[in-house]
């Protein structure tokens, strides 16, 4: 064999290929890398005593570094750059996941312990350690969060087809600015509003379901606007156009128009309205107040929200703390359900009102 | 059915812009008017002027008058959703509404005007607008399938079955086959062929040939240059515009010569 590898050159060339190709890691052989670095960051940090944050930080870095100047000196600096790109990307992603992950995982194994039947059943009257439920709780959040939907969907949706399709000059300009500002509006500023309100009508001390309802539309009704907003400006002029020129009214042209074609778009963004606000405490902890027993009525009377019910079973959980504190848990649990429940209605809506394409 | 358009002294604005100067036309029935010139010269915004879609964009207003049997379309007494009515409009891109079934677009029209109609009624009446536009045929299966499912050709035919569904007196058409490949191109061209005899059809269009083969009448729009407004530069049969033009600008344009 080592005599014809002098010859090797003398041979006649091959026609160079249009495209040069080049020698490629072999498939995974990224990944490859990447873990070979991960192991020697494994073997790092046990020698300096173990730690995962030590381990995280070792092993990214290592893990891109030896990736890199694999590929490097095997691929070339462009397939080498890719490789780094795409390192740093999957760990920014890695690293955003860890907060959420552990989120889920505290919430759902704390919880898990007292998701059972009497928490859905119960209300807290008369119970001082063990046992006792949220079903008041959970009522009184589904009420006040369906209220306060009631009241700034309307308002939402219809301030923002004046928007879309009336608003003009000035009057548009200020109305998107104040919507704007609203949105930044913090969550307890909305409950003292509401507070302040009420007690021009009820005096010092009120406490009631509706309160909390129009504190939280103060919340929703700037998301409502904004997300309903984007949606209707997505619906192409072509269609406004094409249904004006069959001599079809203007109001026609919205609502038989422009409305069925967002409605998808229009009933997501109410649904991700509603989750944001169902899972707020500060205004509801002003208004509306906690109590130990079922109320229906959101008219008269505190009521207990899930988010206010955690915080007083988790800052005064009674003797022994144990059972309030398990109780928190679960009810931030349900609430974790609740909305991600509404998302996925969200999600549904989304795919079974959307324009068919009929392909 | 068919009406005659006199339009006398018409100026076009966008704001303070004005974009199309002094139109003086009279646009025949029952026949095909095409009108040509370069992009930005104002035929579209003229096409729009006479059915008042102008007007649906901000600030867009116009002088003069637009005269259709007598009856002055820019009258303060006239309701702009009457005139639409009487003059339906088929635009450049096909624009089927996508919530909608094949049958409910082509009853968009009366359906979205609160006409109440017997079934039976409708269904004639899908039957002759998509027989009208030359697509019953390639649809008469699924009518209850949605209409964006359509290629772009059935979809555009499909549109102009809506626009004749409201039997107006004149269909004005922006570019309706530009979007379209030479087959679906030609579909249209016969149908255009078929329908002056019931409508006053006005069509803008960038294909000259197209112009040549399917109007009577044709209009040449040209502007003198940037930020000045388009003017109409010359009216006249078809046949005479492309052999033997009374302008030099007309002339150019045809030819393919500018400037």
């Amino acid at each position: 064999m080592t005599t014809t590898a002098p010859t090797r050159p003398e041979a006649p060339e091959p026609e160079a290929p249009a495209v040069r190709t080049r020698r490629g890691l072999p498939r995974f052989g990224g990944t490859g890398l990447f873990v070979a670095g991960l192991v020697v960051a494994g073997l790092l940090t046990a020698l300096s005593g173990w730690s995962w944050g030590l381990f995280a930080v070792y092993g990214i870095v290592l893990g891109t570094l030896v990736t890199y100047v694999g590929s490097r000196v095997v691929e070339g600096p462009r397939k080498a750059t890719d490789r780094l790109v795409t390192c740093l990307v999957s760990s920014a992603f890695a690293i955003a996941m860890v907060p959420l992950v552990s989120l889920v995982y505290t919430v759902v194994s704390n919880g898990i312990t007292r998701l059972d039947g009497t928490f859905f059943t119960n209300s807290m009257v008369g119970v001082v350690g063990e046992g006792g439920g949220a079903y008041h709780a959970i009522m009184g959040t589904l009420i006040i969060t369906a209220l306060a939907a009631l009241i700034s969907v309307p308002i939402g949706l219809l301030a923002a087809i004046y928007l879309v399709e009336y608003g003009r000059g000035k009057l548009k300009k200020a109305l998107t600015f104040f919507v704007d500002v609203m949105t930044g509006i913090p969550s307890i500023v909305a409950g003292l509003f509401a507070y302040a309100f009420f007690v021009i009508f009820f005096g010092p001390g009120v406490r009631f379901g509706l309160g909390g309802a129009v504190a939280l539309s103060v919340l929703m009704i700037p998301v409502v606007v904004r997300s309903s907003e984007e949606v209707l400006k997505l619906v192409p002029n072509e269609l406004r156009e094409a249904s004006y020129a069959l001599g079809v009214p203007k109001w026609r042209t919205i609502t038989k128009v422009v409305i069925p074609t967002a409605i998808a778009g229009l009933g997501t963004s109410v649904t991700l309205a509603i989750a944001r606000v169902i899972g707020e405490t500060a205004p509801l902890l002003v208004i509306v107040g906690i109590t130990a027993a079922t109320n229906f009525d959101p008219f008269d009377g505190r009521m207990a929200t899930l988010p206010v019910y955690a915080y007083y079973q988790l800052t005064q959980p009674g003797v022994p703390p144990q059972f309030g504190i398990d109780r928190a848990w679960t009810a931030a649990l349900v609430l974790i359900i609740i909305v991600m429940a509404l998302n996925v209605v969200a999600r549904l809506i989304s795919r079974f009102f959307a324009p068919k394409t009929g392909r | 059915m068919a009406k005659r358009i006199d339009v006398s002294d018409l100026d076009i604005f966008y704001g303070n812009f004005k974009a199309v100067e002094g139109v003086n036309v009279s646009i025949e029935p029952r026949s095909v008017t095409a009108l040509i010139g370069p992009s930005g010269c104002g035929k579209s915004t003229f096409l729009r002027s006479l059915n008042r879609m102008h007007e649906v964009i901000p600030g867009a207003r116009v002088e003069g008058k637009v005269v259709i049997d007598g009856q002055d379309l820019y009258g303060s007494d006239v309701d702009p959703v009457d005139v639409r009515r009487q003059i339906g409009m088929v635009f450049q891109r096909p624009n089927p509404f996508p919530t909608m079934s094949i049958y409910d677009n082509v009853v968009a029209g009366v359906r979205l005007n609160a006409r109440k109609m017997k079934k039976s009624d409708l269904d004639d009446l899908v039957e002759s607008s998509l027989k009208g536009a030359n697509l019953w045929n390639e649809v008469k299966d699924r009518l209850d399938r949605p209409g964006s499912g359509l290629s772009g050709g059935q979809q555009q035919r499909l549109c102009i079955a809506r626009a004749i569904a409201v039997q107006p007196e004149v269909l004005l058409m922006d570019e309706p086959c530009s979007a379209l490949d030479p087959i679906s191109t030609l579909a249209i061209e016969d149908l255009m062929t078929e329908l002056k005899d019931r409508f006053t059809i006005v069509i803008v269009t960038h294909n000259m040939q197209q112009a040549a083969r399917v109007s009577e009448q044709t209009g040449f729009f040209n502007l003198n240059g940037v930020g000045q407004p388009g003017r109409l530069i010359e009216f006249n049969p078809t046949e005479k515009i492309f052999s033997n033009p009374d302008q030099k600008a007309t002339e150019d344009y045809i030819s393919g010569r500018f400037g």
